[in-house]
């Protein structure tokens, strides 16, 4: 059964049961990517556009095999450059992707809220694979796949999401998400980091990285992006891996079996260290292999079987 | 010569004190004069040669509305607006004179551009006055002044860099100074570049879930500190463009007790629009200054309400679907506003935070005081600038009805209370509608 709505674009827009229904279909789905042939026929004479505005490895390629998994025809554009440089509208781009009838629409844009323009002027399917520093849905349900895995619930864990949460539409989405299905999060970084009302999606903030940490169950790591020094929001990398950072010393308030999840790239000895990010409480590579069953998890649901509002 | 009456209509007209039902004669493109409509024993023999009579019966008559800040594009923009279409949707929205700001291609900034703004209206214009807003600084650079006395006499009504804020508060001194021999106002457009940075809408809760840069109310509220103590150490005449925080109100206020020569002007988006608007990412939503928060909205009306606010003020602001078709952070920043700004002003009226008084005051008896010019009032002698309104009619915002060239208005699909049915300028029907 599809979910009752033409696009993923936000965490925020889905309620509990829909978060459910794609964890429980992603969970369904990670036993295909095990198989020796790894397809499923499900979505074929399905298209599915990447359209990718920021560069991006490791997200556009789990939605391209999650789309080749389903037996969808992927298509990859990247645009290195603004349409706006061309000329060309946001819409003029929209309106002539449509032209081509896809199914769906991946899309990734530095500007916040550009999925959901996109959205409203195509037909078509539209999912949102991180806009701006807005939200990132994919990465959020696949970090709420893979705490899921290892905890066996969401509800009533203590999730700590440290970093750079200003900039960050993972922490945004993970927020939402968490919090949605019953956990506890407090969000921690530097005061130049935590904006405005962010208590007001749902969790904590603290600028004290060691109170965050305390009891967690869960700790996100967010990439610190170097250019950030220059907006003065951190005055240097040495101070903000001493402060910010995360090593052996600072998992010690931690619960024992905390586990520790990045939304990668890691910057190592800066976010965290190397010790930490290979240590055994890192799940940092079972999310890249949830990434691709979420996403093939999406896809279904948008695009396979029949929509639950359709006339039959 | 032509004569006019307009019949019957309820006049407003603050700078006098008038609110009844009058007669008015225009002659000569002058009120010639006023008579209580009941008492009134003229003979108005309709069909009389040189006789044109406008039945006013239940319609608003109103002193012209003027509006001291729009952008006509024009030269430079013209796929954005052109004079023609620019004073057009003026006098659809009940304006009888505008003042356009100079942030042209090239930038009025000389005696040659402003005499092309103004030959340009009066051979392509809707009939609606407009008076040119001359640059502070020669390419709006902020490096120094532009000649002010050549710009007064070419026409210019005010001078402003408006757009770009001015930097140096050195020259900012300087231009509130030696604007006072030529009695020429300084429009600031007040906003700290640095503390503003690359946002886009403003800085709080709404921001921080959209994941949009903010710009904080202290961008704005740090100049209009800065201008008000240089409008206090030289005695010039300043007046602060699109107010759109509370600390501003309050700034202004503070300053208006202690005698400075201040005025200043709030755009209707502002006094009726929070920043929740941007949930959506819909690009007409976006200007600078941002739309605020609530509490920003009520400062900015009650600070209307006491006349700390003494002028509403468009910031029409054209552009086309290439500059707002676009992703949020990308897209220009402001809309289209003379067509709308009575109606939401109006509908303030109806909620009851002005009275039907003040917001004529506030958008014509006030920007004519503003900028020292014989206007905004009907009053004997005055000239016959006046707009009629039906306040019983509603109307809805639709592009292809827009005189503007631009259609970037948040209210598109929107229905509005009070249609503009007659504008009128120096006694001739400019608009009907």
């Amino acid at each position: 059964m599809r979910l009752k709505r033409k696009d993923i674009l936000g965490i925020e827009d889905l309620t509990p049961d829909e978060l459910e229904r794609i964890l429980a279909t992603a969970e369904s789905f990670k036993e295909v990517s095990a198989r020796e042939i790894k397809k499923v026929p499900t979505l074929r004479g399905k298209t599915v556009i990447n359209l990718f505005y920021e560069p991006s490895t490791r997200t556009r390629t789990s939605f391209e095999i999650a789309a080749k998994r389903m037996s969808a025809d992927a298509v990859n554009i990247s645009v290195s450059t603004s349409s706006v440089v061309k000329g060309e509208t946001l819409k003029d781009t929209a309106k002539n992707l449509e032209a081509m009838r896809p199914d769906c629409i991946v899309v990734r844009h530095s500007s916040s809220g550009t999925p959901h323009m996109l959205a409203k002027y195509v037909g078509c399917s539209v999912i949102n694979a991180g806009d701006g520093a807005h939200e990132h849905p994919s990465q959020a349900l696949l970090d709420m796949l893979t705490v899921k895995e290892k905890k066996g619930r969401i509800e009533g864990l203590k999730v700590a999401i440290i970093g750079d949460i200003t900039h960050s539409r993972v922490a945004r989405s993970n927020i939402y998400g968490f919090t949605k299905l019953g956990a506890e999060v407090t969000v921690a970084g530097p005061p130049t980091m935590l904006p405005p009302g962010i208590e007001n999606l749902g969790c904590k903030a603290t600028s004290d990285v060691e109170a965050a940490l305390k009891g967690a169950d869960v700790i996100m790591m967010l990439r610190i992006q170097l250019e950030r020094q220059k907006e003065s929001l951190f005055p240097t990398l040495r101070e903000y891996s001493r402060f910010y950072g995360l090593n052996e010393s600072k998992l010690k308030g931690a619960k024992d079996d905390v586990i520790i999840l990045h939304p990668g790239p890691i910057n190592r000895g800066v976010e965290i260290s190397s010790e930490v990010a290979d240590g055994p409480y890192s799940l940092i590579l079972d999310q890249v292999t949830n990434g691709v069953a979420v996403r093939m998890a999406l896809f279904y649901l948008l695009l396979g079987a029949a929509r639950e509002d359709a006339v039959v | 010569m032509n004569r006019l009456v307009i019949k019957g209509g309820r006049l407003v007209d603050p700078a006098s004190g008038v609110d009844g039902i009058y007669n008015i004669y225009i002659m000569g493109g002058r009120i010639a004069s006023i008579k209580k409509a009941d008492t009134d024993t003229s003979e108005i023999i309709p069909g009389s040669p040189g006789l044109d009579i406008i039945d006013a019966e239940n319609l608003l008559v109103i002193p012209g509305l003027i509006d001291l800040h729009t952008h006509l594009r024009e030269p430079g923009y013209e796929y954005k607006e052109t004079i023609q279409s620019g004073t057009r949707a003026a006098a659809a929205g009940g304006f009888t004179t505008i003042l356009c700001m100079a942030n042209t291609r090239p930038v009025n900034d000389s005696e040659s551009v402003t005499s092309y703004i103004k030959k340009k209206a009066a051979e392509e214009g809707s009939g609606v006055n407009v008076l040119p807003i001359g640059a502070l600084s020669p390419g709006q650079k902020g490096e120094r002044l532009t000649e002010i006395g050549e710009l007064k006499a070419a026409g210019c009504a005010a001078i402003s860099d408006d757009g770009v804020p001015v930097e140096d508060p050195g020259l900012m001194r300087r231009a509130l100074e030696y604007s006072k021999a030529f009695k020429m106002p300084v429009i600031s457009h007040a906003e700290d570049a640095h503390l503003a940075g690359s946002g886009v809408m403003n800085e709080g809760v709404v921001a921080t879930r959209l994941g949009l840069k903010g710009i904080p109310n202290a961008a704005e509220d740090m100049i209009v500190a800065r201008d008000i103590s240089l409008a206090e150490l030289t005695g010039g005449r300043l007046h602060i463009a699109h107010v759109s925080t509370k600390g501003a109100v309050e700034l202004i206020r503070a300053a208006k007790k202690r005698g400075v020569n201040v005025t200043a002007e709030a755009t209707p988006h502002h006094l009726t629009l929070t920043d929740e608007a941007v949930i959506g990412y819909d690009t007409n939503t976006k200007m600078n200054p941002p739309l605020r928060s609530m509490e920003d909205v009520e400062a900015l009306r009650a600070g209307l309400k006491d006349g700390t606010i003494d002028c509403v003020a468009t910031d029409h602001a054209p552009h086309s679907t290439i500059e707002k078709d676009v992703e949020f952070d990308k897209a220009s920043n402001g809309i289209i506003g003379l067509e709308t700004a009575f109606s939401l002003i109006y509908g303030l009226v109806e909620e009851g935070v002005l009275t039907l008084s003040e917001a004529v005051k506030a958008m014509s008896t006030n920007p004519a005081k503003a900028i020292g010019i014989d206007k905004g009032s009907l009053r004997v002698g005055f000239p016959a600038d006046i707009t009629i309104i039906d306040l019983n009619r509603s109307w809805t915002v639709e592009a292809s009805r827009l005189k503007s060239k631009s259609k970037n208005s948040p209210w598109l699909g929107k229905t509005l209370k009070g249609v503009v049915v007659n504008t009128i300028v120096g006694g001739n029907v400019i608009y009907k509608a």
